[in-house]
């Protein structure tokens, strides 16, 4: 076994066990702070794709700003559906049996795809994927109108919700 | 070496952890949480096939950016709209979310 694949393991063991402590923990902050731990496990993962602004950007967008979001709102809505009270609803049995029958069945479907085992390729001295993506992004033949969409996606969701949150008893 | 089956695995394992969250959790926010577990299994799919497949063309990289900026406006949206219910219902179990049902 080399470096690299015990790394891997060390990263997707870490990874998984926090997910699957955010679907089973009873508190949800200790489940907002096991969902913080399976993204830092993700953007580790894009470190060893080769994809360091990714990485970067997991750590700013999911940890810095989605899971604190997330805290908030478990703050603000405390005390409901929350604490030693069971978290699952009647039909979490099914729920599971889904989510193993539907693992079975990408693993299974993936296994007849003949590049799964695909090894990975070297990339040369003179590539510089974080150039490459940012000429992509704003480059007209490239990514610059699903880039710009997205920018007044994000912006028409935020105004969106500042809308949706605001209390009209307050006037 | 790493093949790019474990990482097809791992992604697809984490999808799944999302699906159950998603389909076994009472608390709305719970399953926000689970759909963002989703969304980031995802993204580790788009990635690794960039880096094995075609690592000379950067689609993979930057249909994942596009994805954080869908999962940050989606958690911005759902999670005002899960404030906005808790005001006027005092509940944020979807259960009893059902004003539809009425």
């Amino acid at each position: 076994m080399t470096a690299q694949q015990l790394i891997f393991i060390i990263l997707a063991a870490i990874t998984l066990g926090s997910a699957v402590m955010v679907v089973t923990v009873r508190n949800l902050v200790h489940a907002a702070l096991w969902l913080i731990a399976t993204l830092f496990g993700v953007a580790c993962l894009f470190v060893a794709l080769n994809a360091g602004f990714l990485a970067v950007a997991q750590v700013v967008i999911y940890i810095g700003a989605i899971s604190i979001l997330i805290i908030f709102a478990i703050m603000l809505t405390r005390g409901v559906g929350q604490g030693t009270s069971t978290q699952t609803n009647a039909n979490w049995g099914w729920g599971a049996l889904l989510a193993v029958v539907f693992f079975g069945g990408l693993v299974w479907l993936l296994s007849l795809w003949p590049g799964f085992t695909t090894q990975k390729p070297e990339i040369g001295r003179a590539f510089d994927p974080l150039r490459q993506l940012g000429q992509a992004l704003v480059s007209p033949n490239a990514y610059v109108i699903p880039f710009e969409v997205a920018s007044v996606l994000l912006l028409a969701a935020l105004i969106g919700a500042i809308i949706v949150a605001w209390d009209r008893r307050l006037k | 070496m790493v093949p790019l089956s474990w990482y097809l695995i791992l992604a697809a394992a984490l999808f799944s952890v999302g699906l159950y969250g998603v389909l076994a959790r009472k608390n709305a926010i719970a399953i926000l949480m689970g759909i963002e577990l989703m969304l980031n299994a995802v993204n580790v799919n788009l990635v690794a096939f960039w880096r094995y497949r075609t690592p000379e063309v950067i689609a993979g990289q930057a249909f994942a950016v596009i994805v954080f900026a869908v999962a940050a406006a989606e958690v911005a949206v759902g999670l005002a709209l899960i404030i906005s219910i808790y005001r006027r219902r005092n509940t944020v179990v979807a259960d009893d979310i059902d004003l539809l049902k009425f």
